[in-house]
Order: structure tokens, then sequence, then C-alpha cells
């Protein structure tokens, strides 16, 4: 079951990329493949267990002298970044079919191929096998945001794979000496290490996979040039690699470091926070106002999973499946205002409100979640982590609730730029309202929102099983 | 009357049917009719490397103790037996790709010297003494210095050749006057007999192990011994080149690791500080100087650099690990730069200009399944995911752990955060073309591109091992740990 959900996409994408057709017909068989793969990722739900540990398991040896493994599953957190990743994949793909990109086999095959990587990612119970998923997440990215990408993508392209590449080499030396260490890679069978500059090794994979704050010098760029496809799946699914990595990786292996570093990991993810939101204040446009707001709700998920409380924890799992639909949504109708103004400067826009109903009740409700009113799944995610941060220190919560009123004004601040004011220069009247394809692809987004705000607590409690609570263990 | 001594025909098989090939692709240059020349000789030289590493397959299947033959000149082991299937591959692979060169001149030759090249390195890898050392380098590197100057019609190729020429012959002659020294310090020519020979503080003998680990290095290409790779690379015709980056390298750097395991083991404190500052020293220098090329060929060339630091991390780390690392790199390796110095042979054919990463432009798009195959020999080189490359740095970074050096996983981390910079420059100049540039200078002109399914078929071959290495990695690490068991680590 999940060799085939991380397969079916990787065997998709070679398919798509050689078989003879246009880019429509690759475009609707890569689309068809991200239903099988929402399908199948509905089975894997319905036929787990949220109250045990690993399941879902396949396990193969790889190559035996130094013990390395292929070893997937999923616990139940895995399961719900896993499906972020299929829903917001399948939409991405849906996004690119729309916009009939050029060189649409290449593109949807590699679309493919991170949408399989990133459940590789999310699955991979061996250390080695994590990283080559991690890094193969970067294979398509740079090509992606390369060729497709805006006037400056080879730039913003360039910026992210080194700065991430630099982060995973720091991981890969780290692997070597804690799995050489261990005697395994297993990140079942290993145990845990009390070895600071291995765990810093890891941290910075992550933290620049995240990113949290000193690290985020991609951020801008490459969320602003990708297509917007491509950026939805980056802040909305790409950086929660870096949530399952510490929680998989950092915080389960080593609990000394995580201890002795919590202040200073605390401190960052909240100099993150504040420091994002006030830059998404900032920001001159759609897109660089969503990348930004990224960067301080991972702050906020790095803050939840740090303050080492059950509450925190189910609160950044939650605030991570939230977050990605959100940041996937924007991302999508920033492309889609785009298209209709060809910028998504504030400068120009405004006043796309009157006369275009679908779009203005769907902005603003993916508006209204992000900012976190009481109610949506943001405000559930956010109450939790901000529970349980409580516990490390109340300063802690008092930023991270500070944060919260920065988010509502940046938000405010955006869907007033884009929807109301006076009709911006660049806003054509005869521009259209949301069209029913383009629809079509946000409001299921939109719809499992809905949902998890109706239910936060099929997440939050849903995500780590009950006796292998923090407190249990101590 | 001196008893002729035992010879075991099937350990010196492998070179033999290459020197056989090579003969008889000479007579063929004479004697068969002008208008089957090339494909005559052509033939006879791949079907000499084929042979040649069956032969190989069947001397490492019979040969799991190791032992030396003809009064200690030479060694039948796996370790040679391995080295020698690497190089006939990547021979057999050379011969697909220079076909397509559509030589006028020297085409019997050609061929005649490139198996003859082989057969060099196949003796060269089984060597056991100091004299059958010298003989197998001088062999094989006679032959590649005519290769290099080859195409005498281009100034750039004399330069080559005469260059390493000069180059090559200095190492060798430092070479042999190690081995005088460390003959003279201990009175024993054979690996092992000169590390019976104790008397392990002589500064003689110290002297000419650091003059053999220099003759070495010329030949690997590794820094500070490397100043000849990049001119020598860049004007030799590509499909030399091609045969130069993947079998020397397997060649030298093999015995680098048989001759310092088999004949210094009491200097080992000394030896291993000396190999892991060679490596540091060409992982900065590879990965420096590649940064400003925009010749492909040159940037090759330090990139071969740079992983000759990185096998030399595992000659360092002197443990069993340490040999299975090596020889573990080397399959993917030698796949990667053969396959890369392909397609840049097959660039060159197409534009009939020296490929730069100006000229590579768009290649990704116009030729989809080099441009692929380009893009992953450039992943591998990296070592990212999905290819062996991986994996080999993954198991030279194990190596060094163990062996207590984790100042040179540090190193390597470092050299290949900085080498990312112009793999993907590359890949960035196969499918990245910006806009303005793309105006600027529109895609090859000239009809449609030189069909050559042999050089297709040796890219697609390098493929295969490229990426296949990295799947199946548990027969390859045995095989490289059979080989790596008949040292005396």
């Amino acid at each position: 079951m999940t060799t085939t959900l991380i397969v079916l996409p990787l065997a998709a994408a070679l398919v798509v990329w050689l078989l003879p057709v246009s880019g429509r017909a690759a475009g609707a068989l890569a689309l068809l493949t991200a239903f099988v793969e929402v399908a199948l990722w509905g089975l894997a739900v319905a036929g787990f267990d949220f109250d045990q540990g690993l399941q879902l398991q396949n396990r193969q040896s790889w190559f035996s002298d130094l013990g390395v493994s292929y070893h997937v599953g999923f616990f139940g957190y895995s399961l719900w970044l896993a499906g972020l990743t299929v829903v917001v994949s399948a939409a991405a793909i849906g996004y690119a079919l729309w916009a009939n990109r050029e060189r649409g086999r290449a593109y949807h095959g590699l679309l493919l191929f991170l949408m399989g990587s990133i459940v590789g990612v999310f699955t991979a119970q061996d250390l080695l096998l994590f990283y080559v998923f991690f890094e193969a997440m970067l294979i398509p990215i740079y090509v992606l945001i390369g060729v497709w990408g805006g006037p400056r993508r080879v730039r913003a392209t360039v910026t992210f794979v080194i700065y991430t590449m630099a982060g995973s080499l720091l991981m890969l030396a780290a692997i070597v000496v804690f799995g050489l260490s261990q005697g395994t890679f297993s990140l079942v069978d290993s145990g845990t290490s009390a070895n600071e500059w291995v765990f810093l090794g890891f941290l910075a994979a992550f933290a620049i996979k995240a990113p949290i704050f000193p690290f985020h010098g991609w951020l801008v760029d490459a969320y602003r040039e990708s297509p917007p496809e491509v950026a939805a799946i980056l802040s909305g699914v790409v950086s929660k690699a870096a949530v399952y990595g510490l929680v998989r990786i950092v915080l389960a292996k080593f609990p000394e470091p995580v201890d002795d570093f919590q202040f200073a990991i605390l401190a960052f993810a909240a100099i993150g926070l504040l420091y994002g939101s006030l830059l998404a204040f900032r920001a001159p446009d759609l897109r660089s106002v969503t990348a930004y707001s990224s960067m301080a709700q991972m702050g906020l998920i790095v803050l939840g999973l740090f303050s080492l409380t059950d509450l925190g924890r189910n609160g950044a799992i939650l605030q991570s499946v939230a977050h990605g639909l959100v940041s996937a949504t924007l991302f999508l109708l920033a492309g889609m205002v785009e298209t209709r103004a060809g910028t998504s400067a504030f400068s120009v826009l405004g006043g796309m409100a009157r006369g275009r109903p679908v779009l203005s009740t769907v902005l603003m409700t993916t508006g209204i979640i992000a900012l976190a009113v009481p109610g949506s799944v943001a405000f559930a995610g956010e109450f939790l982590i901000l529970a349980g941060v409580y516990d490390a220190g109340w300063g802690w919560a008092a930023v991270g609730a500070g944060a919260i009123v920065l988010a509502a004004m940046y938000m405010l601040r955006l869907i007033s730029a884009v929807l109301h004011l006076a009709r911006g220069e660049d806003v054509r009247e005869e521009a259209t309202d949301l069209r029913p394809l383009e629809l079509a692809l946000v409001v299921p987004l939109l719809a499992a929102l809905l949902f998890l705000s109706a239910w936060p607590a099929s997440i939050s409690e849903r995500s780590f099983p009950k006796i292998d609570t923090i407190e249990a263990a101590e | 009357m001196i008893p002729a001594p035992k010879i075991d025909w099937l350990a010196l098989a492998p070179t033999l049917a290459l020197l056989g090939a090579s003969g008889v692709a000479l007579l063929g240059s004479v004697l068969v009719p002008w208008w089957m020349r090339r494909a005559f000789t052509a033939f006879v030289a791949f079907a000499g490397f084929v042979t040649a590493g069956v032969l190989a397959a069947i001397v490492f299947d019979e040969s799991a103790e190791g032992r030396t033959l003809i009064a200690e000149s030479f060694t039948r082991d796996r370790l040679g037996a391995l080295a020698a299937i690497i190089v006939a591959g990547a021979g057999a692979l050379t011969v697909l790709v220079s076909w397509g060169e559509n030589r006028r001149d020297h085409a019997g030759e050609y061929y005649a010297l490139l198996a003859a090249a082989g057969a060099g390195m196949a003796f060269f890898v089984t060597a056991g003494n100091l004299m059958t050392l010298f003989l197998g380098l001088e062999w094989f590197s006679i032959a590649l210095y005519i290769l290099c100057a080859l195409d005498t019609h281009r100034e750039t190729s004399l330069e080559a050749g005469l260059k390493y020429l000069i180059v090559g012959g200095f190492g060798s002659a430092i070479l042999l006057f190690g081995s005088a020294l460390v003959y003279g310090a201990t009175g024993e020519l054979g690996f092992s007999e000169i590390a019976a020979a104790g008397d392990a503080d002589n500064v003689l003998l110290l002297a000419g192990l650091a003059m053999l680990i220099a003759g070495l290095g010329f030949k690997a290409s590794a820094a500070p011994f490397h100043m000849w790779t990049p001119d020598v690379y860049e004007g030799a015709p590509t499909s030399v080149t091609a045969f130069m980056a993947a079998a020397t390298k397997v060649a030298a750097l093999i015995l680098t690791l048989r001759i310092l395991v088999v004949a210094f083991p009491d200097q080992e404190h000394l030896w291993t500080i000396a190999i892991a500052v060679l490596a540091i020293v060409s992982l900065a220098i590879g990965n420096l100087a590649a940064l400003v090329q925009r010749n492909v060929k040159r940037l090759l060339a330090y990139s071969s650099v740079s992983h000759a630091g990185f096998m030399l991390i595992a000659i360092a780390a002197n443990s069993q690990l340490g040999g299975r690392a090596l020889l573990y790199y080397l399959i993917p390796y030698g796949a990667m730069s053969i396959g890369a110095f392909a397609v840049v042979a097959a660039r060159e054919r197409e534009l009939g200009a020296p490929v730069t990463l100006d000229n590579l432009g768009g290649m990704g798009w116009e030729r989809p399944f080099l441009g692929a195959a380009m893009w992953v020999f450039m992943l591998g080189a990296m070592g990212m995911p999905l290819t062996g490359g991986l994996l080999g740095k993954f198991y030279v970074f194990s190596a060094a752990y163990e062996a207590g050096l984790w100042w040179l996983i540090v190193a390597g981390v470092i050299a290949t955060a900085i080498s990312l910079y112009y793999y993907l420059g590359v890949i960035r100049a196969l499918y990245l073309r910006p806009v303005a540039e793309a105006e600027l200078r529109p895609a090859v002109a000239g009809g449609s591109p030189p069909r050559d399914p042999l050089l297709q078929s040796a890219v697609f071959l390098s493929l295969v091992v490229t990426v296949g290495s990295f799947f199946f990695v548990q027969p390859l690490i045995e095989l490289a740990r059979d080989a790596a068991a008949s040292l005396p680590f």
C-alpha cells in the first residue's frame, strides 16, 4: 500500500514523460494518477488504526553491510501530511492542466515525480532512504522553477537549490555519523543519541527547508518566481518535509540535545514568526505576502513542536495541514489573479470584488481562515500550539498571540488590496470572475479546510497514538 | 638450463586478449581493404574488450584466494580482476563512442592503440612488483600519449599529446626514481617483500614512498599533480578523453590502494595523512577551478580531479570498508564520465566546434535523450539520489568516519556544496535558457543532427549503470567486498 503510494506517481511520471502524446493528454493522465493517489490515500486512512504506531509497513534490505533498508510506513501524523501532499498535488496538476503549460509532458512528469518523492519523505523509516527522497524533491523543483518560472527564475532556483542542498549535505554527514555509531540506519531500530553535532546537522537541514528565521534567504524569490502551482506545492507541502524530519528524527532521536537547545530554537522560531509577519505586512504583492506568512506559520509550527508537550505537538500537525491547504489555495488564487491582471502587485490591483462575487467569496474565505478567525481550523491549530507552548513559558505564548494579531493585519491588508479599494490600473473592467474549472480547483481545498474547521480533532486527536504521549514517557 | 616458471595463462588472459585484439587491428589496418578497415578494426577492438571483460570475470570467479605469479611479478586476485572488468567495460563503451567520429586516417591505429592501452591497464592493476608496475604504467601511458595526439590536423590535439607526454614522462620518472629508492632501501622489488623487509623508518624508503605516491598521483590526476588534466582532456579527441577519465583513473587509484596496503603497511600512519592531504587539495582545487570553466570538457576535467579527491578519501581510510567504498565508487563514476563525455562528443560532432556552456544551451529540449542522460550524469556527479553517485559518496563518508577521519567528511561536504554550482550550471545550460540569450542565439542551425545509434547505445548503457548502481547496490557491494578482501588490511 505504502509502496504503491510512492511508486505510482514515480512510474506515472516516467510514462507521462515518455509517452508521445500532446501536453493536454499528458496532463489528463497526470491528473488521473493524482486522483488514484487520493483514492488510495483514502483507503489507507480507512484502514488505519490511529491508536497504534507505525503501520502499513513495507521493508526490504537495500544493502546489508551498513544496515540500510528500504523501509516505509505511516504514523498517524505522516498519514495526514501525505494526505495534504496528494490533495495539494492533485490541485496543482489540475491547475497546470488548466493553465496548459508548454512542454506539458515534461512539466506533468516532473510534477508527478515531485509528488512521489514527497510522499516518500513522509513515509521513510530509514535515514538514508529519507535522505534519498528529501534530495529527490529538489531534482524536479530546480527545473520546474528554472524553466517555467518568472523573469528572475534562474537566480531564484539556483539560490533555492544551493541553500537546501547545503543543509542536506550537513544532514548526510550527520546521517553517516548517526547510522554508523548506532550500527543501523533504520529509524525504527536505532536508539537515541546525545551527540550535539549530529543533532545540529539534522537541525540545519530542516531549519533551511522550513525555513526558520535566519535561513529564509531563498524563500521569497523561490515562491515569487515559481509557477503558482509549484509555489503551492513548495510552500504547502515541501516545507512540511521539515516538520516530518523534526518530529521523526530530531525530536525522537535526540532528546537530550533537544532539551539543551529548546530555548534557542524557540527563540529563533518566535523571531521568525514575528519577523515573517512584519515582512508579510510590508510585502508589495499577493505572492510575497503568502510567502512571508508561510515563514511566519512555519515559525509557529516549530514553536508548537519544540514546546515538547502533547498539545503543542498535536497543534503543530493540525496547523501544518491547515497551513498547507491555506497557502496552496492562496498561491493558486494568486495565479488566477495574475492571469487576469498580469501581476499580483497591490499597487496596481484593487476593486476586484465588484462584479466578481465568486472570486471575492473564495479569496475572502481563505483569507479569513488564514488569519485564524475563531472557529476556523487555523484557530484550532494556533490555540493548541499556544496552549502547549505556554507550558514552556508564558512569554512564548504571548509572542504567539501577538503574531496572530499581525496575521489578521496582513491578511486583511491582502484582502482589501486585491478585492476592495478603488479599481487598480491593471484590473481591466472585462476581467472575468472565476470560471467553473478554476472553481473546481480551489473548492476542494476550501472544502477540506471547512471540514477541518468543523472537526479539527479529526487530525489533532489522530496524529500520535494515545499510549505514546510525551507525558506518558516521562 | 634455467627451468621456466609455470605460467598461469588464465590470469594473463584479459591482457592477452586485448593485446591480441590490438595486434589483429594493427594488421587489419594494413591488410584489410580500405573501405572496411574502420569497421574491421573497431569490431576487433570491441570484441577484444568484451572478451577481456568476460575473461576477467572468469578470473574473478576462480580467484577466491589471491596469489602472486611468475616470480612475484604480478598478482592473480579479485581486486585486479574487478579492475580489469571495469577497464574493459570502459574500453568497450569508448569504442562505441568513437565509431561516429568518422575518422578518415589512422582509424586502424586508433583502435589498435585503444586496445593496447586497455591491455596495459589490465596488466598494470595486477602488478606485484615495482618492475611490472613501471612496465604497465609506461605501456598504457605511451599508447595514450599517441591517442591524445592522433588528431594531427588539430593543433590542440597535438598540444595535448605533447603536454601529456612531457608531464606524464616527468611523473613516470618520479615514480621510477621512487622505485629505485625503495629498492635501494630494502633490496626488494616485490610488494609483499618490501613490507617484510622491515626497517620502517629508513629515510630512503620514506622518500621513495613519497615519490611513488606522487608518480601515481600524476596518473590519477590528483591535485597538485593535475596540471596536465584540463589541457589534455580538452585537446584530446573526446572519445579518448572519455577513456582516460574512466579507465586511467580506475587503474591508477586501484594500484595506489594495492601498493600502499600491500607494500607499506608499517608506514600507514604517514601515507594515510599524505593521501588525506592529497584528497583535500584535490577537492579544493578541482571544485574551485571548475567553477569558472566555460568549456565543458575542461569543466569535466576539473570535476574528475575532484572525484579523485573523493576516492582518495576512501584510500586514506585504509580499511576493508574504504576499499569497498573505492571499488563501488569507481563503477558509477566510470559510467558517468564516459556517458558525459559521450554526450559532449555528440554535441561536438553536431556543432563542429568545442562544446561550451553557451552552445550547450537548449540541448535538453532539442535532443531529449542525450539531454536527459546528461542531466542524470550531472546528478550522479553531484551525488544526488537515483544515481550511484550518492551511494558512492555515502560509502566514502562512512569509510572516513569509521577510520576516525571526520575532517575528511567535512571537506567532502564543503566540496560537494561548491560543486553544486557548476553541475547545476550544466543542467541550466541544457534546459534553462534565459529568455534574452535564447533570442540572441537561435537553436543550432543545420538540418537534422547526425544519427549515431552506437554512441546513443553507449550513453544508454552508461545511464543503465549510473542508475542501476543505485538500485542494485547489494550485488555490486558484494563484488567490491570480495575484491577488497584480497588486500591485507
